[in-house]
């Protein structure tokens, strides 16, 4: 056949579809108008599942990581340091044991270091070393429904890893009061109100040259340790005192152990601890949308 | 206008019935620009359903980001895109669900198994389950990846990456396959079996999009194609059409070593119809190649290797450019 003859023949074909012929079965998918509604509406979705399919690849290390960190913290600090700290005064602590006191603390601070992990090297990968975005990108999905799904899978992570730390947590007896599960939610939020400005962040960058190293080492670990975490913040002198007021930690930490041990504070600032999480998630969520679809369509 | 003129040269694009053939493509103008580069620049097509059309054109003619706006993907700086009816500004999601796209680069999932790469990508379009796992497996059978199914996708030779790929974007049925130098990298046996499948699709009525810079691709592919060079249409027609109009039948290929080229290139006036002196070889155009050689030898050139072979897409490239198409 000429080329020609191949012109002139195929116009009719418009409607044949591709996998269904190479078959010869009876197996359809559902029209393009289908698709494009249904990932409209459950694109970031579908998404998420991706993600989720990854991380149950490394399930494991997961779970392993959501267990074996509060237990070597509870232990360490809470059955180990607290002999030394209770005895000279355990009056700071608000009446609790030290266990009591830094066990939400420490709940908050694990999902804050594991948004650290999960929305930096990740979004590098799916803009820059393996383009994994890339392909959904071609799908119907929109970058918006990409950042949202990753989000998604992520906030199933702290769910899971925050009430496997919650279940240790009791075990160790270190969460007396009856609302103390909240704080596997109040984990989720700081771990959101953190990651997600980060991940605005990441998504800005083109080279990967240690920032998310220096990130790891300048803003999370000062953050762990000067949140109020292992001694009540107003203990700090007011030149450091600042480093509490905005950070993640400090207002999960003290919106859990007003959950876990009924921590009495001024319930404006309670109000101010939920707001301000809320209020940094919405704004770093509203950065990363905008800049995966600035840096998409370019 | 150059694009409307080569464009009337279609006798089909030419028939007043126009209007009434089903274009699933159709660009206007349509031009990109990043800062102060021009990648696209006012190009014009339409391309009619089950076609088979290539952008050919050298690295950086802007075939790919042609490419990118037509897969709903980057945003055009002007002019006006219709695919299947819909702008892919507009409705991004609505465009993309019609389309199968195999990108430059590959993206699929490393991480992932082969056979769950097609699984997942399947749930972007919102296809259940019961519908992907039976058509996962014929599409694997399609790419001849059925006995890799359960692998990591990290396992896999670059062909059969590229072949999974095309598997991926057919997971949806798309009517509209995209697909953006799809053999570039690939050894010549693993191009052969994906062009075999391409022609399978083809014969299915398919519409292919397809960029290259392989000129035999093109031959081999192509219904139609535009020959780009930086971000302009060249010429437009079918690959025999684009032969004849800018090349002759043959092509007298002569070799007298990098030093004498070009000497020797003057004294070759008035054999066939055009002589192109490269540095590497001569070409003399003619209808007829043995004849030329005859004529060659007759005035006493000894040439160290000599060729006589069709005109191709490449001849038609360096003639609209004076370039060849790739270095």
């Amino acid at each position: 056949m000429t080329k020609k003859e191949q012109l002139a023949k195929p116009i009719q074909a418009a409607g044949t579809t591709a996998g269904a012929a190479a078959a010869g079965t009876a197996l359809r998918a559902h029209s393009p108008e289908v698709s494009a509604a249904r990932a409209r509406r459950w694109g970031a979705f579908y998404y998420a599942e991706q993600v989720l399919r990854v991380m149950k690849g490394y399930g494991w290390t997961i779970v392993m990581y959501g267990v074996g960190q509060p237990v070597a913290y509870l232990f360490a600090m809470g059955v180990g340091l607290a002999t030394l700290v209770e005895s000279n005064g355990a009056g700071v602590f608000g009446g609790v044991s030290y266990l009591t006191f830094i066990a939400p603390a420490l709940l908050i601070s694990a999902a804050v270091m594991t948004a650290a992990n999960e929305f930096t090297f990740p979004v590098m990968d799916g803009f820059k070393w393996r383009r994994v975005y890339y392909g959904p990108h071609a799908s119907p999905l929109t970058p918006e429904q990409i950042a949202g799904g990753q989000i998604i899978a992520v906030t199933v992570r702290f769910l899971l890893q925050s009430a496997i730390y919650f279940a240790v947590v009791a075990l160790f007896g270190a969460s007396p009061g009856a609302w103390g599960w909240v704080s596997i939610l109040i984990a989720t939020l700081a771990g959101l109100s953190f990651g997600l400005p980060l991940m605005a962040y990441a998504a800005t960058i083109q080279h990967d040259k240690g920032q998310f190293a220096m990130v790891m080492r300048f803003i999370v670990m000062p953050l762990f340790l000067f949140s109020g975490t292992f001694f009540p913040l107003d203990t700090l002198p007011l030149a450091v005192r600042w480093i509490g007021w905005i950070s993640p930690i400090w207002h999960g930490t003290e919106l859990g152990r007003v959950v876990s041990y009924g921590y009495e504070e001024e319930p404006w600032l309670t109000v101010v601890h939920v707001l301000f999480l809320l209020g940094l998630a919405a704004a770093g969520w509203i950065l990363t949308k905008r800049q995966f679809a600035k840096r998409m369509a370019s | 206008m150059r694009v409307s003129e080569l464009a009337s040269k279609e006798s089909r694009a030419s028939s007043p019935s126009d209007a009434a053939l089903p274009y699933v493509i159709t660009a206007e103008n349509l031009t990109k620009r990043y800062g102060d580069v021009t990648a696209v620049d006012g190009i014009s097509f339409r391309v009619p359903a089950g076609e088979a059309f290539g952008l050919l054109g050298p690295n950086g003619a802007g075939k790919s980001t042609t490419m990118k706006m037509i897969g709903g993907v980057s945003q055009r700086t002007s002019g006006s895109l219709n695919i299947m009816g819909l702008d892919p500004e507009q409705h991004g999601p609505e465009v993309r669900a019609h389309l199968g796209v195999v990108p430059q680069q590959d993206n699929l999932d490393e991480e992932l198994k082969v056979r769950d790469n097609l699984l997942v990508y399947g749930r972007y379009f919102g296809l259940p389950m019961s519908y992907l796992k039976p058509k996962a497996d014929e599409l694997l059978e399609f790419a001849q990846l059925t006995d890799k199914a359960n692998s990591k996708v990290d396992a896999l030779s670059g062909g059969m990456k590229r072949r999974l790929t095309i598997a991926r974007s057919l997971i949806n049925e798309p009517r509209i396959l995209l697909l953006d130098e799809p053999t570039t990298g690939l050894d010549p046996q693993a191009r052969h079996i994906l062009w075999d499948r391409l022609f399978r699709l083809k014969e299915q009525g398919v519409t292919l999009i397809l960029t290259t810079h392989y000129m035999d691709e093109a031959e081999q592919l192509c219904d139609r194609l535009i020959v780009v060079d930086k971000g302009r249409i060249m010429a437009e027609g079918s690959p025999a059409s684009l032969i004849r109009e800018y090349s002759t039948r043959e092509v007298l290929e002569l070799r007298f070593g990098s030093e004498r080229n070009a000497s020797v290139g003057a004294e070759l006036g008035g054999i066939g119809e055009r002589v192109e002196t490269l540095p590497d070889r001569v070409l003399i155009y003619a209808h007829d190649g043995e004849a030329a050689l005859e004529q060659v030898t007759a005035r006493g050139l000894r040439p160290v290797t000599s060729l006589v072979r069709r005109s191709s897409l490449e001849d038609v490239f360096l003639r609209l450019t004076g370039r060849s198409l790739v270095d």
